[in-house]
């Protein structure tokens, strides 16, 4: 049976978030301590022996990412933590910042220290204007207490863009800009915010390095599936009975999520479809949730792990209408720099409505599949390339309830 | 507070553009073309840079809308979770379609995706705050509080 454990969530209830003398008392800042006592590369090495790779879906190796922009020569580097959570059934990052901001905080110097970078960014979405006091607060207390030794971190606004999650865009709209991504290489550790050496990590990913430094890569690499080992954070919608957040191993499966800590489906109904990482995510039917939810395990059956966002449907759900509202979601987030994302999802959601309504034909779902499949290569960033992830699995795994609306 | 002042008190902020917009918008709800055009004197850019962000969020608008903002998740988890039910009921209290405000400038009814709070939804946000849980029978009283 599968426990839960909790690394990114360790202070979670413990602690008063607004009080950085609770934090110091659960051993807060030590990591920093003693990483600022170690040489940069062997820092840099152990991070990246630990094997802790990215949380906010693309699942880099985070110490190899670190000695990219450690290695840049420039007279400023920067940076930045991703909290724009906005894949949609998600809010681990909401919940690390909200009870327990120094983690964050010490992760990000952690890093900051590593690479040589003097000041950081926080990223926090619009959606969250209740957490910019929160984090002011933490990182005020954390200057006055001589904490981050001259390390300067400011927090800076989205304003409702799901495409700022692109670790490009985000950084053109911290410069003031539209959140339109770049074309890449250049990559951001060589060349990113004002085109200097930039880190971008997730939040989960930099309230992770504190325990990682603390107990030692060894032990963190330990943890879970080896090539993707640690904790993820999950949180479950839609129709499972405990609609709630928990902390696992990589090793747990799909189907535990579900059943044991979702506590299974509401009103004595069957399971239909889950879909992981966020609306981006495959919809997974119920031979596959035997997979453990490890990054690669997941890459293996068509899936993503993602942001770690849960959505169960039970066997009412109709999965096309579904489907289609996610089609239309990304139509309406696509930034339209390019011609096959902006082109590509204006059309799925197009031929996703036609399906919806009873009046498809067999023709419209190979069209989806043809074009979903030119999206997933042709796209110039993740938003265009897994858009028509929803489509395609659903067509895959629940290809009746496609030809039961068709004419 | 006047928008060119509190524009102003963004100038010296490299790449503050967005964060004047949110400071005007909690002053005005909405950036009249005037700021617009005044954030790009300020901050030394074209006129269709300033604008081209400004219409690039989903949380600014340029045209004129209601005081108190009312954004609707339509979000998959919000929208098995009955989020038009709300929309409903919200048109129906407000006697507004999704889109518009109310004749006496007091409330904007809009669409937003994921507001990150899907542990209890339907969600829906006021001025940023959030609202959990939401059904059509609380849409009266959750109203109340901003009349």
């Amino acid at each position: 049976m599968a426990e839960e454990m909790r690394i990114v969530l360790r202070n979670y209830g413990k602690i008063d978030p607004l009080k950085i003398d609770d934090y110091i008392a659960q051993g807060g800042y030590k990591s920093l301590e003693k990483a600022s006592s170690m040489d940069k590369e062997a820092l840099i090495e152990e991070v990246k022996k630990s094997n802790l790779r990215g949380r906010g879906g693309a699942g880099f190796n985070c110490g190899q990412k670190w000695s990219f922009a450690y290695r840049a020569n420039a007279d400023e580097k920067y940076v930045v933590c991703n909290a724009d959570e906005g894949e949609p059934g998600t809010y681990k990052d909401r919940l690390i910042m909200e009870n327990d901001p120094h983690t964050l905080i010490e992760g990000m110097a952690i890093c900051a220290y590593a690479i040589g970078a003097a000041k950081g960014f926080i990223y926090l979405r619009g959606e969250y204007p209740q957490l910019i006091d929160i984090l002011n607060t933490a990182i005020g207390q954390a200057k006055e207490k001589a904490v981050l030794k001259g390390f300067d971190i400011e927090v800076r606004s989205g304003a409702g863009a799901y495409v700022c999650g692109e670790e490009t865009a985000l950084i053109e709209s911290i410069e003031g800009k539209r959140g339109e991504p770049r074309f890449k290489p250049p990559y951001p550790p060589s060349e990113g915010l004002w085109m200097k050496p930039t880190i971008v990590n997730n939040v989960e990913t930099f309230a992770s390095i504190p325990v990682i430094i603390e107990k030692g890569a060894e032990w963190y690499a330990g943890i879970g599936v080896p090539s993707y080992p640690g904790t993820k954070v999950f949180t479950l919608t839609g129709d499972v009975n405990n609609k709630t957040f928990f902390e696992v191993p990589t090793n747990t499966t799909i189907r535990e999520i579900v059943y044991q800590f979702g506590g299974g489906i509401p009103g004595g109904k069957k399971f239909k479809a889950v879909q992981i990482g966020g609306t981006s995510g495959a919809f997974i039917p119920d031979s596959l949730l035997n997979t453990p939810v490890a990054f690669d395990n997941m890459s293996a059956i068509g899936a993503t792990l993602g942001s770690g966002a849960v959505f169960v449907l039970d066997e009412t759900r109709d999965i096309v209408d579904v489907t289609t509202r996610i089609a239309k979601f990304f139509e309406h987030e696509s930034c339209g720099k390019c011609a096959p994302c902006r082109e590509g999802t204006a059309r799925m959601h197009e031929l996703m409505e036609l399906v919806n309504s009873g009046q498809g034909s067999l023709k419209d779902i190979e069209l989806m599949q043809k074009l979903g499949n030119v999206m997933s290569i042709a796209c110039l960033c993740g938003l265009g390339q897994a858009a028509p992830a929803p489509i395609l699995t659903t067509i895959k795994h629940f290809g009746t309830d496609y030809n039961a609306k068709l004419m | 507070m006047d928008y060119k002042d509190i524009i102003a008190s963004y100038a010296d902020k490299p790449g503050g553009m967005i964060e004047a917009y949110h400071a005007v918008q909690r002053e005005l709800s909405y950036l009249p073309v005037e700021a617009v055009t005044e954030a790009a004197r300020v901050f030394n850019l074209p006129a269709s840079a300033a604008y081209g962000v400004a219409t690039f969020y989903s949380m600014f608008s340029v045209a004129s809308r209601g005081k108190n903002v009312i954004r609707i998740c339509e979000s998959a988890p919000c929208h098995v979770a009955g989020a038009a039910e709300v929309v409903a009921a919200l048109e129906r209290e407000l006697g507004v379609k999704m889109g518009e405000s109310t004749a006496n400038g007091q409330f904007a009814l809009e669409y937003t995706e994921c507001v990150g709070q899907c542990q209890a939804t339907p969600v829906i946000t006021i001025n940023g705050k959030v609202h959990l849980d939401v059904s059509p029978a609380k849409v009266p009283a959750i109203l109340a509080e901003y009349k």
